[in-house]
């Protein structure tokens, strides 16, 4: 089995006049959990598809180990591609659809219902290879597609919003096997989502796009920790923007040390309390500056009760020049 | 029901029923349901078909079976009329009796009129719902489809004839270019023209259902097809196809059935020539002889439906509705 990195290489797509995705350099390395995030329209989905070979790049090179596959048809890529909302085939039972592209190159009948068997034991749903795609429920229709993906043995596996579909419950439980699965494989998985706690559950490597360009890319912790831009740090959560006089820096909500304002010692920023949220593990707090800015902080519980506010409350907010992050002018 | 015994009753004496009542569904406690049966519902509808479909029907089957002369019906049981159709079917053998050698003939033209109308109407359906890709534009090309229904049939089959006809546009072209020394004769009033005639009238009744089908297939699976590695063939052998099976049955289920008994086409089109098993009743019912008419429309409708149960075998349609 080759082991070998993905790189895209000033990677461009435009549609008429609009640029989807607008020259982005990215380099995902060889068995790694990648997560495309960003809100909709940030162009994940077109550098998706056009990694899976179902959009043609405007401009730039999509280069896979040695080989540029820019202009392969997806068969030809060692890709698979797990559609959102699965698109199984409703006239075919699982196992013929699992054992689709196998059909497709003229393997036997035999031979590819065996295969098709030990993908379905794999995604433990061996027990319903007869079945058609309408007599299963959301998360077996998923490991379906995950199945029939997985049968041609690709190098790369695209999943286009697979949690979407889900409900939540389900959605953590899949997110764990579909990690399993690509550390079981050893291959990229390449997978585009709007949330960030799934990006941040799964991924080796979270790549942040908003307006068709990769805001950053880097390690999930790497990212929380270090946000470069302030759309970052607004998107990943659990931090605030705060502009000062050196620009805008960010700082984690759970960071931030909460007083009541005495007379002579301001905190950094002095607010009104708007609303106190409990969370369980962590209280959430809702304060408005005096510029009517939303800061939000976050303090475990027993803090919280040392010194309890409520809504109304006057508040002093500061935090500790370590935690603090400079963010790039630009955004 | 002790425990609905203990809760105050609704104001609503039907919700109240249909409360208490667990067998009750959704859909019967529509306010129609509430007050009348579904079998009463269906009735005006139910009597249409009756008094106009079922009764003509057994009325058809009735004379089939009665005694005729050159000037009158006369209510009796017989087979006569069955048994005269098929005179000389035993006897003449090996040579083929005439009401074979006819009902050998439609199936010809249903069969040619059926492939030629598939191939082209699934083509056109083709292109409507997978190339074209504003709904829009779907819609208006769908409709451009339906113009010539704006003229009557036989006018239609009519306009065929100066263009097919022996001095017609076609064989003036051919004339007149030096392809042929003579007209070509079998441009009009010949099998050809029949079968020309009918796959130009009876195309769209293909196009439709089958356009239909096509339009609900995501799109997805296309490229899912794709992602696989099935090239376009692939694709339509074995996404399209069986994705399109009810649109293609019930649109040979219309052209099948409009072929089978259709006489004026075959009178306009053959010059008078050409034999099908509709003609054989219009030549009965224009002699006056009813009961042999009847036992023809009795077996038309049996070979029909017999054609159109090995066509549901392929798929079941109440399913795929």
């Amino acid at each position: 089995m080759r082991q070998a990195d993905l790189e895209l290489v000033h990677l461009t797509k435009r549609y008429g006049n609009t640029t989807a995705v607008d020259a982005i350099d990215l380099k995902i390395p060889a068995n790694s959990y990648c997560c495309l995030l960003g809100p909709s329209g940030c162009g994940k989905t077109s550098t998706l598809r056009m990694i899976a070979g179902h959009e043609s790049a405007t401009v730039g090179d999509i280069v896979f180990g040695s080989a540029n596959v820019t202009n392969l048809p997806p068969a030809k890529r060692g890709t698979a591609m797990m559609f959102q909302s699965y698109a199984l085939f409703p006239h075919l039972s699982c196992v013929d659809n699992v054992s689709f592209s196998l059909k497709m190159r003229g393997v036997d009948k035999a031979t590819r219902q065996a295969r098709a068997r030990q993908l379905l034991k794999l995604v433990a749903m061996d027990q319903y290879g007869d079945r058609l795609p309408a007599q299963l429920s959301g998360g077996q229709q998923q490991r379906i597609a995950l199945a029939r993906a997985l049968i041609t043995e690709p190098q790369i596996v695209l999943l286009d919003e697979p949690l979407s579909a889900l409900d939540p419950f389900l959605r953590i439980k899949m997110r764990m096997e579909l990690r399993r699965l690509q550390q079981q494989l050893g291959i990229i998985f390449v997978h585009v989502t709007h949330s960030q706690d799934e990006a941040m559950a799964l991924a080796d490597l979270i790549v942040i796009m908003n307006n068709g360009k990769i805001e950053q890319a880097g390690a999930p912790r790497d990212v929380f920790n270090h946000p470069n831009t302030a759309f970052v740090a607004r998107f990943i959560g659990g931090h605030n923007v705060i502009p000062t006089v050196n620009g805008p820096i960010a700082v984690r909500a759970d960071r931030l040390l909460l007083r009541r304002p005495q007379p002579g010692t301001n905190g950094l920023i002095d607010g009104v309390v708007r609303s106190v949220e409990y969370q369980g593990t962590y209280v959430q707090l809702a304060i408005e500056d005096g510029d009517g800015r939303e800061i939000t902080a976050t303090t475990d519980e027993t803090t919280f009760d040392q010194t309890p506010f409520n809504p109304g409350d006057p508040i002093a907010i500061s935090w500790g020049e370590r935690d603090v992050h400079h963010l790039s002018q630009a955004a | 029901m002790t425990t609905t015994d203990s809760i105050p009753t609704p104001r609503n004496p039907a919700a109240a029923a249909i409360a208490s009542d667990p067998t009750l569904s959704r859909e019967d406690a529509s306010p129609l349901g509430r007050v009348l049966p579904g079998w009463v519902q269906a009735m005006p509808f139910g009597l249409v078909f009756l008094a106009f479909f079922v009764v003509p029907l057994i009325l058809v089957v009735v004379v089939s079976f009665f005694d005729y002369n050159d000037y009158e019906t006369i209510p009796s049981f017989t087979t006569r009329s069955y048994v005269e159709n098929f005179e000389g079917c035993v006897s003449q053998l090996p040579d083929v009796c005439t009401i074979l050698k006819t009902y050998g003939s439609t199936l010809k033209f249903c069969f040619l009129v059926w492939a030629l109308t598939l191939v082209i109407g699934f083509t056109i359906a083709y292109f409507l719902a997978f190339h074209v890709r504003s709904v829009t534009v779907q819609m208006t090309l769908a409709l451009v489809c339906t113009i010539p229904f704006w003229t009557s049939n036989v006018i239609r089959m009519i306009s065929w004839i100066p263009l097919l006809g022996r001095n017609g546009l076609i064989n003036q072209m051919l004339v007149g270019g030096h392809v042929v020394s003579q007209p070509v004769e079998w441009l009009l009033y010949s099998q050809f023209s029949v079968v020309l005639a009918f796959v130009h009238l009876f195309t769209f009744f293909m196009v439709i259902p089958i356009f239909n089908s096509m339009a609900r297939i995501d799109k997805r699976l296309i490229e899912a097809a794709y992602d696989a590695g099935a090239n376009g063939w692939q694709t339509l052998w074995n996404v399209i196809i069986p994705l399109a099976k009810p649109g293609i049955v019930i649109g040979s289920i219309f052209v099948v059935t409009i072929v089978m008994g259709d006489f004026i086409t075959v009178g306009v089109m053959g010059g008078e020539q050409v034999a099908s098993a509709g003609k054989v009743i219009e030549t009965r019912l224009n002699a006056l002889q009813f009961p042999p008419a009847a036992a023809n429309a009795v077996l038309l409708l049996v070979v029909t439906l017999g054609i159109i149960t090995l066509l549901t075998r392929v798929v079941d349609i109440r399913k795929e509705l």
